[in-house]
C-alpha cells in the first residue's frame, strides 16, 4: 500500500513539474519582454513612441514612432476578420449541419490541410500570385500592400474559425433542432435561429482566436506587405507590429534593438488583451 | 401559439447553453494553449527568419551567442565590465599568445569575413578567430586603441585616420548592381539620376526615357549593409523614399523580376537572369569593371592595421592568408570581388 502511494506521489510530482514548466515559460517570456521592452520606451518617451508617426531607426537623427505599425496591425486584422469571418462562419454552418457526408469529408480534409500549411508558403504564394494579381487588377504601380496582407491573413485564419465553430455547432443537442423542425421551421431557419444562437459563444471564441492568429502572424505578411513604415493605406506599402520586429532584428543594435523589444512588448499586450476577450466570452456563456 | 414557440425556443437555447457551458469549461482549461499557439507562432516565425538569414554566416558560436543574446548582455553587464577591465589591463597580447585573431568592425563584411574566418580555422587548426560586428567606425577606433588585431572597414580610411598611424589594405570590392525588370526599356542611368529616383525627385520612368509608368522603388531594411553601402555611395542617406523595404537580396530580385516598373539594388554576385542590371554612367557592372574601379557603385572592404606595429603570429598568418590568392575563391563565394 505504502509503496503504491509513494509511486502515486512520485507520478503526481512529475506531472506537477511538467505543468510548472508551462507556467514558468509564460512568466519568463513576460518578465523578459517587460525588462527588455521598458528601457527604450523610457528613453524615447511613451507618447513619442506610441503616437509618433515616423519610424527611421537607423537615420542620423533616429525617430521611433510606432503608430503606423499599431494602426496597420489593427486595420490588417480587422480587414482579415471582415473577409474571413463570414466565409468561415458560413462554411462551418454548412459543414456541421447541411453538407452530405462525402462533401463534408472532402471539405474538412481541405480545411485541416489549410491549417497545416506553413506561413512561409502562404507568403511565397502571396508574393508570386497575389501581389502581381493586385497590381494588374487594380492598376496600381505595386501590388505589395495592406490589401494583399489582409487577403493572405483572411485565408490563414479560416481553419481556426471553421474548426472551432464546427465544434461549437456540433455540441448543440439534436433535440432542439428536432423540436424546431417539428414546429414547422425549415432546416435553414432552424440552423440560423436555434443552432447558431445556442452556439454563439463558441463562435465568438472562434472569431477571437482568428484575431489572435492574424495579429501574431509575421512571415507571410512580411512577404506581401512591402514593409515600408507608412501609415496604413489599402494600396500602400505597410509594416505590421510583427514584421517591424522581425525585419530589423538581425542587424540591429543599441537603442534600435531596444525599441524592437518595446514593439514586441506592445504586441504582447495586444495579445494579452485578445486573450482577456476570449476569457470574457467563455465566462459569459458560463454565467448564462 | 406563436409566443409559445418562441418561449420554447428560448428554453431550448437555454439548455443548449448549458451544454455549451460544459464545453466551454473544458475549453477554458486549454486556454493557455491558444495563447501559446499565437505566441509560439510569432516566435517561431521570427526565429525561422533569423535562421534563414544567417545561414551563411559563420561567425564562431561563442560570438554569435554574445551578439544575439541581449538579455544575457543585460544581466551580465557587471560581470562583463569586470572581464573587460581585466582584458584591458592585460592588453591584446595575452590573447594572442593563445593563438587568437580578433577582428572588429564593419557589419557589411560579416559574410566575407565569416567565410574567410572559417577557412582560416580549417587551415590552421589550433588558431581561433573572432569577429565583433560593430560597424566600420568602431572597428577603426578599436585598432587605434589596440583592442583588436585587425579592424574591418567598408570604406577607405580618411586622411586624418591615416595620419593617426593606421594603414589600409584593400581586401575586396563590393559591387552593388542597380536592377530593373528585363521588360524595362531603360538600361543606363547615372549616379545622380539614380539618387533622384531613390529620393523621390523623379517618379516616372518617362522622365528617364522609359514607359509612362510610376517608378516602384525597392530597397533593403534599415541596418542592412547593402542599403548602407548603396545610400552612402549615392549620397541618399536617410532620404530614400522606399515603396518596399525587403529583408533579403533574394526578395529584392524576385520582386523586381515580377514588377516591370520596379527598380532595386542588390549585391552584384546575386544578380541573375530574372532581372536586368543597369549600366551606371555607361559602365556595365561586372567583376572586371568593379576591379578596375570604372563601375562607380562599389565600395572597398578594407583591413585596417597599425602602421609600423608588428602583428601577432596568428594575426600575421590570418592577414597573409586572406590577402593571398588562396582566399580569393572564398571572397567570391561570399559575394565580393577579390583584389588579387
Amino acid at each position: 500500500m505504502r509503496k503504491q502511494k509513494a509511486f502515486e506521489d512520485f507520478v503526481h510530482g512529475i506531472f506537477l513539474i511538467l505543468g510548472l514548466v508551462t507556467v514558468g515559460c509564460v512568466l519568463l517570456i513576460t518578465l523578459y519582454l517587460v525588462i527588455a521592452g521598458i528601457p527604450a520606451i523610457r528613453k524615447i518617451g511613451i507618447l513619442d513612441f506610441l503616437c509618433g508617426t515616423k519610424w527611421a531607426s537607423t537615420a542620423k537623427e533616429p525617430s521611433y514612432g510606432i503608430l503606423p505599425f499599431i494602426l496597420t496591425s489593427v486595420y490588417g486584422t480587422a480587414g482579415a476578420i471582415l473577409i474571413g469571418v463570414p466565409i468561415g462562419f458560413l462554411t462551418s454552418v454548412y459543414l456541421a449541419k447541411l453538407a452530405p457526408a462525402k462533401i463534408r469529408t472532402v471539405v474538412s480534409g481541405a480545411v485541416s490541410l489549410l491549417a497545416g500549411i506553413p506561413s512561409v508558403v502562404y507568403g511565397l504564394i502571396g508574393m508570386m500570385v497575389l501581389v502581381p494579381g493586385i497590381r494588374g487588377l487594380f492598376r496600381v504601380p505595386d501590388g505589395a500592400s495592406l490589401l494583399a496582407a489582409i487577403i493572405v491573413l483572411a485565408i490563414m485564419i479560416l481553419p481556426s474559425i471553421i474548426n472551432v465553430s464546427i465544434t461549437a455547432l456540433e455540441a448543440v443537442p439534436k433535440e432542439y433542432e428536432d423540436a424546431s423542425l417539428a414546429l414547422g421551421a425549415t432546416p435553414v431557419e432552424t440552423y440560423f435561429k436555434v443552432s447558431v444562437p445556442a452556439a454563439k459563444s463558441g463562435i465568438a471564441a472562434a472569431v477571437v482566436l482568428g484575431v489572435g492568429r492574424a495579429i501574431g502572424e509575421a512571415m507571410a505578411v512580411m512577404m506581401v506587405s512591402g514593409n515600408a513604415p507608412n501609415l496604413p493605406k489599402l494600396f500602400g506599402s505597410v509594416r505590421f507590429l510583427t514584421t517591424a520586429v522581425a525585419s530589423e532584428m538581425s542587424y540591429s543594435g543599441g537603442l534600435q534593438r531596444q525599441a524592437l523589444f518595446s514593439i514586441a512588448l506592445v504586441l504582447f499586450l495586444f495579445i494579452m488583451l485578445i486573450n482577456a476577450a476570449l476569457n470574457f466570452f467563455l465566462k459569459r456563456s458560463k454565467e448564462e | 401559439m406563436c409566443r409559445r414557440r418562441e418561449k420554447r425556443e428560448r428554453e431550448g437555447a437555454g439548455e443548449a447553453l448549458k451544454v455549451q457551458e460544459q464545453m466551454a469549461s473544458g475549453k477554458e482549461k486549454s486556454l493557455p494553449l491558444t495563447f501559446f499557439e499565437t505566441l509560439h507562432q510569432f516566435y517561431m516565425d521570427t526565429i525561422t527568419d533569423l535562421m534563414f538569414r544567417n545561414q551563411y554566416i559563420t561567425v564562431p558560436k561563442r560570438e554569435r551567442k554574445a551578439k544575439e543574446n541581449f538579455k544575457m548582455k543585460k544581466i551580465l553587464t557587471l560581470a562583463l565590465a569586470a572581464v573587460l577591465a581585466v582584458s584591458v589591463l592585460a592588453g591584446c597580447s595575452s590573447q594572442q599568445k593563445g593563438g587568437n585573431v580578433s577582428t572588429d568592425g564593419s557589419t557589411s563584411m560579416e559574410e566575407v569575413i565569416g567565410v574567410l574566418g572559417e577557412a582560416f580555422q580549417e587551415k590552421y587548426s589550433g588558431l581561433t578567430f573572432t569577429y565583433n560586428p560593430t560597424g566600420s567606425g568602431s572597428g577603426i577606433q578599436a585598432v587605434k586603441e589596440g583592442r583588436c588585431d585587425i579592424g574591418l572597414s567598408s570604406r577607405s580610411l580618411k586622411e586624418e585616420e591615416k595620419a593617426d598611424g593606421l594603414k589600409e589594405t584593400v581586401l575586396a570590392s563590393d559591387g552593388i548592381a542597380v536592377i530593373v525588370n528585363p521588360k524595362n526599356k531603360v538600361s543606363d542611368l547615372d549616379v545622380e539620376t539614380i539618387a533622384k529616383i531613390y529620393t523621390g525627385e523623379i517618379t516616372n520612368w518617362s522622365e528617364v526615357g522609359g514607359n509612362d509608368a510610376e517608378i516602384v522603388v525597392i530597397g533593403r531594411e534599415a541596418g542592412s549593409g547593402t542599403r548602407d553601402g548603396f545610400e552612402s555611395i549615392t549620397g541618399t542617406e536617410d532620404a530614400c523614399k522606399y515603396r518596399q523595404e525587403l529583408t533579403s537580396t533574394g526578395d529584392v530580385i524576385t520582386t523586381v523580376s515580377q514588377n516591370p516598373d520596379a527598380i532595386g539594388y542588390a549585391s552584384l554576385a546575386a544578380v541573375n537572369d530574372g532581372v536586368k542590371a543597369l549600366s551606371v554612367g555607361g559602365v556595365s557592372p561586372s567583376e572586371a569593371t568593379v576591379k578596375d574601379g570604372s563601375y562607380s557603385i562599389q565600395r572597398p572592404f578594407v583591413l585596417v592595421t597599425k602602421e609600423g606595429a608588428e602583428l601577432s603570429d596568428a594575426a600575421q598568418k590570418f592577414f597573409d592568408f586572406v590577402t593571398s590568392d588562396e582566399a580569393a575563391p572564398f571572397i567570391s563565394q561570399a559575394g565580393a570581388v577579390p583584389v588579387n
